[in-house]
């Protein structure tokens, strides 16, 4: 019996505990004045703080979504599983979704801060929605691969077929991600990161086995962590982790290859089903202000195309000139069978 | 009114909840994209790529399930009797982690255990060999090791403390010594709770995908990793589906077992 | 003599060790957490300075908090249905015939020991199939089915154990079933209830793959809002949140063992 006391006495308390906590948590919760704004967006990918700014200055209420990659966005929103106003997604998968009827054009005149976008951007969307009907730019930028200066020679690094390099076996990160690995195969071979012969995805696949046992892991932003605490010396990274790495390890260094790379575009977008449209312009509005793009990039260190803050952004890592971009391909939907394709060859090289 | 009306609302729960979801999940693995019947999705398992990654995790599963007994068993005899062992304190012990959410422990044992993590700094300051097991399947088991534990201890001490301690005394009255006590009289009356943690924590270790996830550094590549992508990444449902109808078999083989040493959950982890 | 007891001193060091390197092993990654969660850095890989200012940022977020408070109410309603439900279930299953309790037991033990992917990817499916949009109640929902069992497995063998002839003693005395129930019968079942309660909320607030699988727009928990930080590394404040409740829940445990040491010690 005794025990039977302390045990219910400590329930209660937990449940007491908990009902606080949650009172607390929900009590936060101070409506707008003018609805709710339902955002989807990759986790970690603005400052938070500018949530409230977003709410104190238009009068919205904002929820925001977090999801992990491209692909777990696209079925919630083509089940209209959970509906959001305005998501987050990379060029390829936007272009996915337009051909799926599933974004919605969005209004300028709702939308003035669009003067902001810098024009070096412009051409990546003909790649995916040729004159932003549909989106707008958040940040943009290219992979490239990342050293530790004091443990390796920087002369040497100018390949992605250093990456295969048997010197350092067990020191090398390579992306978690299909079409990053098939971008990086496909250089080396000759071969488009858009193409869809399954000759050449076999191909790139035995070539991408022949590296498999040097790779100390398979990580995507992650990478940066086992760069900056040195437990890995060379690793394929977005230009956005660099200035970041940089900053808590002033060893790091990065290259893009010559052999070109892929250039990516993170959008926003307006849902086909928004419930509140206006409000998702409000916020794209928002994101495109000079400021708050400025406060975006102190946060993420990526790339953000926008007029306002273009010198802060000019440096050879977000933006490598005309002459490296001229060399770096985008990515397209490859639609769902060659998908298929692509998923059978990676589990291939992830199961071996 | 019959009391066997008060399960009602339970039975509610058991159909919406676990027979007709299992139902549907059996419909989608038994038909392709269009709705066909097809055998094609149990099939695959068959396939080079998820045969080795099934053969994989049940490698895996069964290294860490034997460890996990092996360091339990123990436990729990120290426990039995010691006077630590009161029950409250024991099933807060191992419950109490929980309350940290397992993704961070996980996520925790990556920062201890990397190439230049503390693990290693402390072993370099000592002059001993470093450990180098991160983004390996050793570093996997280790990670099962550590979030399961739980679900082997707590029912194999549960069945120990019914161990009436009479009969021990009496077993050593009788002249038998510490080992045959253990081989005669503890082990087979723990037998239920052992089944039970067993079961416990191999259907957990076959099926996870988060674990491999984070320590095998993306190239210890699991069954659950592989259904996991298909309903993630892959969006193949029917083949997720059919997937997972065939771990179900190994569920099933659990379910079977427990049956039959443990009727009536006599020595489940409560 | 001597030999043995220090035989006996040996052997209790030995168990002493075992039992320290056992909970070392348990404990090492959270304490490595909490001291991280001080790191003044973003980092997980590098100490930059002691700072406070995670729980900060912590106690501003707002999606933060809305994750917590979610994580608390669903596990809150999920054990607390999932405990009466078991209850009901059980004073129904202890009516029944041996056979249909087994067969009954057999199939509670599904959720229990199916693989948690499978039981996430199972409902979703349903729930789509039928036309249902994600939201709060379904990941209410699959929290009550997988609590359920847990609260039926703690409380089904104190029913084993009760003496039905008080119960019916009690009827005979004249007092009614519901009168019977909760003076003779409750008092004997609480701590598996309760334990059942407590393993339940452990269990919904743990849970990350069902929550995963079954959860709508905006809805979060703490772990399905840590898995989609892994994308960009996991923040800080998070670490921040879970030494909090850590720290919380331990102090709630020393405080109530003291207390009812004491209370034993006054006996």
């Amino acid at each position: 019996m005794k025990n039977l006391k302390k045990i219910t006495v400590l329930a209660l308390a937990i449940v007491l505990a908990s009902g606080l906590m949650a009172g607390c948590g929900g009590g936060g919760n101070a409506g707008g004045e003018k609805g709710k704004v339902y955002v989807y967006c990759f986790g970690d990918y603005f400052d938070p703080e500018l949530e409230y700014e977003f709410e104190e200055a238009t009068g919205y209420d904002v929820v925001i979504d977090y999801f992990d990659t491209n692909e777990e966005l696209y079925p919630v929103i083509k089940n209209n599983t959970a509906q959001y106003d305005v998501i987050c997604a990379s060029d390829y998968m936007i272009a996915k979704l337009i051909d799926g009827g599933l974004l919605a054009e969005i209004n300028y005149d709702n939308v003035p801060n669009a003067a902001n976008i810098a024009e070096s951007v412009k051409p990546f969307f003909d790649e995916f929605d040729p004159g932003m009907k549909y989106s707008v730019p958040h940040t943009w930028g290219t992979y490239g691969i990342m050293y530790n200066k004091t443990m390796v020679d920087a002369s040497t690094i100018d390949s992605w077929e250093d990456l295969w390099d048997e010197k350092y076996a067990d020191q090398i990160v390579m992306p978690d991600s299909l079409r990053e690995m098939y971008m990086i195969a496909g250089k080396i071979l000759g071969y488009s990161m858009n193409t869809t012969d399954e000759k050449e995805v076999a191909e790139m696949t035995d070539l991408l086995l022949k590296q498999k046992p040097l790779v100390y892991k398979l990580a995507n932003d992650s990478a940066r962590e086992l760069m900056i605490g040195e437990s890995a010396a060379i690793a394929v990274v977005n230009s956005g982790e660099v200035l970041y790495s940089q900053e808590l390890n002033k060893n790091m260094g990065f290259v893009i290859p010559e052999e070109g790379t892929e250039v990516w575009t993170d959008c926003w977008a307006l849902t086909a089903n928004a419930a509140n449209k206006e409000g998702g312009e409000a916020w794209i509005n928002f994101m495109l202000d000079g400021e708050v793009a400025a406060d975006n990039f102190e946060y993420l260190t990526y790339a953000i195309p926008n007029t306002q803050i273009a010198d802060l952004t000019d440096n050879p890592v977000l933006n490598p000139g005309a002459e490296v971009l001229a060399k770096c391909e985008t990515l397209k939907n490859l639609g769902a069978e060659a998908d298929d394709m692509y998923s059978k060859y990676w589990k291939e090289y992830k199961s071996k | 009114m019959s009391k066997k009306l008060f399960s009602g609302p339970f039975l509610a729960f058991i159909l919406c909840g676990t027979l007709v979801p299992l139902g549907v999940i059996a419909f989608y693995g038994f038909t392709d994209r269009s709705g066909a019947f097809t055998l094609e999705n149990i099939m695959a398992i068959a396939t080079r790529n998820h045969a080795q990654a099934l053969g994989l995790s049940l490698g895996l599963a069964l290294i860490s399930t034997a460890i996990c007994l092996l360091l339990a068993f123990p436990l729990g005899l120290i426990l039995k009797d010691s006077k630590l062992g009161k029950k409250g304190f024991m099933v807060f012990v191992f419950i109490l982690p929980m309350w940290m959410n397992f993704l961070l422990r996980t996520m925790a044992w990556q920062v201890l255990l990397e190439r230049n993590g503390i693990i290693n700094i402390v072993l370099k300051a000592l002059g001993l060999p470093l450990l180098d097991i991160i983004n390996t399947p050793a570093a996997v088991v280790l990670g099962m090791v550590y979030d399961y534990l739980p679900f082997m201890v707590l029912p194999i001490y549960n069945a120990l403390i019914k161990i009436d301690n009479n009969l021990i005394e009496a077993a050593y009255d009788l002249g038998a010594d510490k080992m045959l006590v253990l081989r005669k009289v503890l082990i087979p009356l723990s037998v239920p709770g052992i089944v039970s943690g067993i079961t416990m924590v191999f259907v957990p270790s076959l099926t996870t995908f988060a674990i491999s996830t984070m320590l095998g550094g993306g190239k210890v590549n699991l069954i659950g990793n592989i259904i996991e992508q298909e309903f993630t990444v892959g969006s193949n449902w029917n083949l997720g589906a059919g997937l997972s109808l065939v771990m179900m078999v190994f569920i099933i083989i659990s379910m079977a077992l427990i049956e039959k040493f443990d009727r009536e959950g006599e020595a489940s982890m409560i | 003599m001597m030999k043995k007891s220090g035989r006996a001193r040996a052997a209790a060091f030995g168990k002493g060790l075992y039992l320290a390197l056992i909970l070392i092993f348990l404990y090492l990654p959270i304490f490595t957490l909490m001291v991280l969660s001080f790191n003044e850095g973003k980092t997980m890989s590098r100490w930059t300075g002691f700072s406070m200012r995670w729980y900060q940022e912590m106690f501003a977020s707002k999606t933060i908090m809305d994750a917590l408070g979610n994580t608390l109410t669903i596990a809150f309603w999920a054990a607390t249905i999932a405990t009466i439900v078991g209850l009901l279930a059980c004073i129904g299953m202890s009516a029944m015939k041996e056979r249909s309790r087994l067969v009954l037991m057999g199939i509670n033990n599904i959720p229990l020991l199916n693989a948690d992917i499978v039981t996430g990817i199972s409902i979703m499916m349903t729930f789509i199939v039928c036309g249902i949009s994600l939201n709060y109640g379904t990941v209410l929902f699959s929290h009550i089915t997988f609590c359920i069992p847990y609260v039926i497995l703690s409380v089904m063998p104190k029913f084993k154990q009760l003496e039905s002839h008080t119960y019916e003693a009690a009827l005979d005395l004249g007092s009614s079933p519901l009168y019977a129930f909760f003076k003779v019968v409750m008092p004997d079942i609480m701590p598996g209830v309760v334990s059942g309660f407590l393993l339940s909320f452990t269990m919904s607030v743990d849970d990350f793959v069902i929550t995963h699988f079954t959860r709508g727009a905006g809805i979060n928990t703490l772990s399905t809002l840590i898995y989609s930080q892994v994308k960009v590394g996991i923040r800080p404040t998070l670490y921040a949140l879970s030494t909090v409740i850590f720290v919380l829940v331990l102090v709630v445990l020393v405080i109530v063992n003291i207390l009812s040491n004491r209370k034993e010690k006054a006996k």
